[in-house]
This record gives structure tokens, C-alpha cells and sequence, in this order.
């Protein structure tokens, strides 16, 4: 609202585009779109289509950096619950507190960043009035609403020692732990499901890269989830403790590395959005991120600072797929090329071929 | 509570959504062959809507200075201008100059003169049979009504913005400083009271239809098909299919060339046609999550 833009500025631009050499985003409109005939010089040729002056068809998410930091958090108290099931069952102390404390950590700040995304935060209960499977974001707030106060129960029974032992307090003293025991294996059996539904999430909508990569998504996330929670296990865990994290941040990885290799090559046009510009530079560090983090978390056998280092390089690897994968598909929505191009092929495939 | 077989293909929607003694469904037939490009449905969509000010700029897309459907935006004319597909002239859109008293190339001399056509299309929400828009939407705002349409209720609207990406077609969109989502209503509350919308009613040419969605399916076949006859072979209907991506629209068009050119999609999908197999993938992948976690911790103890 401060500064207006000078009436006609859209205008001038689009004379300079004219004037200039026209940018590759801006095709040709026009009805003289046959692909030139006896090209023999053609190699590769460029995807030819008509747009409306280059405008995009659809209209890019106006979400902003809090989902996919959201993706992040969300799908780091997934791993950290996972983490803390498996230090409670098989007696790691070390992983079952820092996982707990990490995943409530990660869920408030999900559950802030979720609120803070709307447009009118102040009718986030909004969401719980319906519960509607064909809307995976319903589903998700369930999902959220299930394990938040599960992870912020076995969370508040690390604490439990700290309170004296008389009174209501000592009470609570004696009850919490059990208690966490039980909110901590429910938080573990419903981590799966939040750190996966984002997967759909983002595939539920008419965003190219996005809804193409459905198959994808749900494997990308639930390695990184694992990775991010096996780098909290790393960070926090004495080298006596640290092996199923270890473990775990390999198995994440390997998940991760392997979807995202998927979305950067097995969805034809729409991959490209995933390898150029701001998504590719975020995927090309997460993946030498995640790389680095599990070989330093392999050979970190009786080194405390590199584990924690190879630690954080997997949560920073989580954080750069994350943004990533979110900036590929926005990519995708604001250049028409993405919408048109599929389309026309799979309507041309259809005409040829109706069954 | 729509179950798996109501994802996909044809059907009525009003009774698909629960409205027991629905009318017929209602909608838009656009013949882009008579627009004139008066811009009377813009004008009158925003007076009786009461739809703010979107701001005004020169956009250099011919006349179009509203540029595409927004939240302050619930009609918009597409101006597309062209040389013919035989022309002497480069292909392309060609740019005409500036709007001016006189008619483009009247000052310019015989020569320079060259044939173009003038495309216009006042484009408006689909109000998809798959409403992916609606399926999606974790409040309910947005709803079926009885008339077919789809409508958010804008004290529900949290401004999640989830639809907004979910809509194949780009339409619905968030307004800045408010936060919630917004679109055509297909004038709800003129339709609940016998009356025919803003837009249809002012368009001076009847290039907007609107109707039973049936009726104007029939009359749009028949334009069609008068046109082919008059040699106009790239007339065409766009959004009339009920067995398309979406399901059919409930406001179609009648088009002089491809949808691209106007800035539509040329196949729109709902994206929640695919939830049974995206959910089956997501559920496969927590499976594999869960699997994974139990191996790290049941393997060899370090």
C-alpha cells in the first residue's frame, strides 16, 4: 500500500520484452504453431506452445515459507517420536529423551507455523469443524491433532524427576512416566502417517511437478523424516547409544536420495522444474547434504563431534529437500509451458488412441 | 461426504452433495463468437458483488487490463489478437499499438495493412462437477448448492489457501489484506431469488448464456454446428464433456481456437480424482517408514 507503481510500468516492460530478444518464457502466441516441417537441423526441439500473452493458467500456491518449513518440522517430530519409541523399548535413554523433547519442539513449531500460514489465523479451530477424507489437509489436521498431545505428554514425562516427591506433585511424579510410556508409542504409531499425508498433501493440487510426482512425495518425505529424527539421535546420543540412529539415518537417506532422484528424472517434463534454479540448487544440497551426513555418521564410530556434525548436515539436508521440492512445484505452476504441454500430449494420446 | 466413485466422471452434483429436492443444474454458456468485448459482465460482476477495486495499470495485453480471474476479478475478457494461420505475416500474436480512435492500421497506408483477427472470451469459475476447489478445502467453507454451483461461505474461510493451487483452472484466488478465498458465486443470491446473474444479464450480446445446464449444452451443440456450416471449422466447445478431468463444467464455452490461446488449460484434471492411489502410495511409503524404524532398532545391537 506505500508505494504505488507508476500506472502503465507493466506496460513499458512488456514493450522492452517486445523490443528485445524475447526471453524463452514468453513463446510465441498465435495460431502459426505447427513445429517447423523438414528440420533436419532440429535436434532436441523445444516445447512449442500458446499461452495468453505468457501468463501462467494456474495460480501458483500463496503459501509462503511456513509450509515448506512446516514440511521440515513436521516430518521432524515424526522421526524424533520413532527415535524415542525406539530408545524407550530398547532401553537408550539418551535417544528416547532427545527424541521426545525434539518432537514436541518440532510440533509446536508445526502447529505455529500452520496458524501463522493462514490467512485469518484467528479461525484455525476452522479447521476442526469437518472431517473430510477427499481433503488430505483435513486429514492432516486429525492426524496432528492425534499425535500432538500424545509427543507433548511423553515430552512433559521426561520432567517427571525433577518434581518433588510429596504432595499432588509427587503424584504426578509417580503417574507421569508410565503415562509417557504409553502417549510416547502412540505418538510413534501415528508418526508415519503425519510425516507421509504431506506427501499427498501437496499432490492433491493442479501444480504440474507436484501432482505428477505423486508417487514420489510420500518416499521423499518418510526418508527425510527418518533422516531429520536419526539426526537427532546423532547430535544428542553417547557413542554407546548412537547405532540405531545410525542405522536409521541410512535407511532414511537411502529413501530420500532414491525418491528425489525419481522426481529429478522419471517425470519427463516436469522434472525440470526440480533440476534449474532455486529447487534444483536446494535439491543438489540436500542430496550432497545427506550424502555427507551418512558417511560421516558411518565412520563417526568413536567420535561424539562427528556424529553431532553428521547430525546436523542430515537436518540441514531435510531442510534443503524440503524447500526444494516446495519451490519446483511453484516453478511449475507460474510457467504455463508445465500446464500446456502435458496436456496437449495426453489429450493428443488420448484422440489417437480412445478406448 | 463424497465416497471414491464420486472422484471421477458424470454426474449431478447437487444430489451427489446431499440436497434432496434440487432444481436443475444451473450454469454459464460463454459463445465467444458474439463477445464484443464490451466488458459489461466485469463491470456489472463487481457492482453487484460489491467486489473491490483490483487496481488499475496498462497491462500491454491488447484491451485486456484485468489480466486474469482474481479474488478482485470474477470475470475477465481475454483479448487475443492474431494473424490468420495463412498470412503473409509472421506468426504470432501481433501487437496492434495502443487502443486509439481509429480502427488498428487505418493510418498506416495500404501496405502495412494486414488481415488479423480479433479473439475475445469473457472467462468466469468453471463450477466444475469435480470441484477440486471444494473436495479439497479442510473447513467447508466452500460448498455444492442446490443450483450446482460452488460457493465459499466467507465466514468459514480461514484463508488456508489450499484450493487455490487445487483449481486446475487457476480461478479462485486469496485478496491481499483479507485473507480469505475468493470467486465467482455464480450470483447465489440473485439465483435464490428467480433472477439471472449480474454478468449474464448485461452482456448486450447474449454471448453469456445462462440456464439448465442441459438446455444450453443442446444450444451450444446446435452453435456449433451452425458455425462448421457458415465455415468457421474452429469453433468448438470447451468444458462441455462430462466425461473430461473434472467432470464437465457447469460454465462452458464456445471457442474459435485452442484453449491455450485463451489461457485455459487444454485438459484440466481435479487433482482428487487420483486420491485412492495417492493415499494407497502415502500409506505404502508409512509403511515402509514404520518397517525401517523397527529394523534400525531390532538389528544388531552396537
Amino acid at each position: 500500500m506505500s508505494r504505488q507503481p507508476r500506472v502503465g510500468d507493466l506496460f513499458r516492460r512488456f514493450r522492452q520484452r517486445l523490443d528485445g530478444p524475447a526471453p524463452h518464457d514468453v513463446p510465441p502466441a498465435g495460431p502459426g504453431r505447427a513445429r517447423p516441417r523438414g528440420g533436419e537441423e532440429l535436434r532436441v526441439p523445444e516445447a512449442e506452445f500458446t499461452s495468453y500473452y505468457g501468463r501462467p493458467i494456474l495460480k501458483p500456491p500463496v503459501w509462503r515459507w511456513d509450509i515448506p518449513a512446516y514440511l521440515f518440522t513436521g516430518g521432524l517430530a515424526a522421526g524424533s517420536s520413532l527415535l524415542a519409541a525406539g530408545g524407550q523399548l530398547t532401553g537408550r535413554p539418551a535417544l528416547r529423551r532427545a527424541g521426545r523433547v525434539t518432537a514436541l519442539g518440532a510440533v509446536t513449531a508445526s502447529a505455529y507455523l500452520l496458524i501463522h500460514d493462514l490467512g485469518r489465523p484467528a479461525r484455525f479451530h476452522h479447521m476442526l469443524r469437518v472431517a473430510k477424507p477427499t481433503s488430505p489437509m483435513s486429514v492432516g489436521t486429525w492426524i496432528l491433532s492425534a499425535y500432538g498431545p500424545a509427543a507433548g505428554l511423553a515430552a512433559v514425562a521426561e520432567v517427571a524427576t525433577w518434581l518433588p516427591e510429596r504432595g499432588a506433585a509427587g503424584r504426578a511424579r509417580r503417574l507421569l512416566p508410565p503415562a509417557g510410556q504409553v502417549a510416547g508409542l502412540a505418538a510413534a504409531a501415528t508418526a508415519p502417517a503425519l510425516a507421509t499425508y504431506t506427501g499427498v498433501l501437496l499432490a492433491t493440487t493442479a501444480v504440474p511437478s507436484w501432482h505428477g510426482a505423486y508417487p514420489h512425495l510420500p518416499i521423499i518425505f518418510a526418508g527425510s523424516a527418518l533422516a531429520s529424527g536419526a539426526g537427532v539421535g546423532l547430535i544428542a546420543a553417547p557413542c554407546g547409544q548412537v547405532g540405531p540412529a545410525r542405522r536409521l539415518a541410512l535407511a532414511g537417506a537411502a529413501l530420500e536420495l532414491y525418491g528425489a532422484r525419481s522426481v529429478k528424472t522419471r517425470l519427463g517434463l516436469l522434472s525440470e522444474p526440480y533440476t534449474t534454479g532455486a529447487a534444483g540448487r536446494l535439491l543438489r544440497a540436500g542430496r550432497a547434504l545427506t550424502v555427507a551426513g551418512v558417511f560421516g555418521a558411518l565412520v563417526a564410530r568413536r567420535s561424539r563431534v562427528l556424529s553431532g556434525l553428521s547430525g546436523a548436515a542430515l537436518l540441514a539436508a531435510s531442510v534443503a529437500t524440503r524447500f526444494g521440492i516446495f519451490h519446483g512445484g511453484v516453478a511449475s505452476a507460474r510457467d504455463p509451458k508445465y500446464t500446456v504441454v502435458p496436456q496437449r500430449e495426453r489429450l493428443r494420446r488420448r484422440q489417437a488412441d480412445p478406448d | 461426504m463424497p465416497d471414491g466413485d464420486s472422484l471421477a466422471g458424470p454426474l449431478d452434483p447437487a444430489p451427489d452433495a446431499g440436497w434432496v429436492a434440487a432444481g436443475p443444474r444451473m450454469g454459464f454458456f460463454t459463445d465467444t463468437s458474439v463477445c464484443i468485448g464490451c466488458k459489461a459482465c466485469e463491470v456489472a460482476c463487481k457492482e453487484w458483488n460489491d467486489v473491490p477495486a483490483s487496481g488499475f495499470d496498462l497491462l500491454g495485453m491488447s484491451y485486456d487490463n484485468t489480466g486474469a480471474l482474481t479474488a478482485n476479478s470474477w470475470r475477465h475478457v481475454a483479448f487475443v489478437e492474431q494473424s490468420p494461420p495463412t498470412g503473409h505475416d509472421t506468426p504470432g500474436t501481433r501487437f496492434l499499438g495502443m487502443p486509439g480512435p481509429r480502427p488498428p492500421g487505418r493510418d498506416t497506408g495500404v501496405e502495412e495493412r494486414t488481415d488479423f483477427r480479433w479473439l475475445m472470451m469473457s472467462d468466469v469459475c468453471k463450477h466444475c462437477t469435480h470441484a477440486a476447489c471444494l473436495d479439497v478445502c479442510p473447513t467447508g467453507a466452500l460448498f455444492r448448492t442446490e443450483f450446482g454451483s460452488v460457493v465459499v461461505q466467507q465466514d468459514i474461510c480461514n484463508g488456508c489457501g489450499y484450493c487455490i493451487p487445487a483449481c486446475p483452472y487457476g480461478v479462485i484466488d486469496q485478496r491481499r489484506g483479507d485473507g480469505r478465498a475468493w470467486k465467482c458465486t455464480l450470483c447465489y443470491d440473485r439465483l435464490g431469488a428467480g433472477l439471472t446473474p449480474a454478468c449474464a444479464q448485461a452482456c448486450p450480446t447474449e454471448s453469456i448464456q445462462y440456464g439448465p445446464l442441459d438446455e444450453l449444452r443442446e444450444r451450444a451443440a446446435t452453435r456449433v454446428a451452425q458455425l462448421h456450416a457458415r465455415g468457421v471449422p474452429q469453433a468448438r466447445l470447451y468444458g462441455h464433456d462430462p466425461n473430461d478431468g473434472v467432470g464437465g463444467d457447469g460454465a462452458f464455452f464456445l471457442l474459435l481456437d485452442e484453449p491455450q490461446v485463451y489461457g485455459l488449460p487444454p485438459d484440466p484434471v481435479a487433482a482428487t480424482r487420483d486420491l485412492p492411489r495417492m493415499w494407497r502410495r502415502a500409506g505404502l511409503a508409512a509403511l515402509t517408514m514404520a518397517a525401517a524404524a523397527v529394523a534400525a532398532f531390532v538389528g544388531r545391537s552396537s
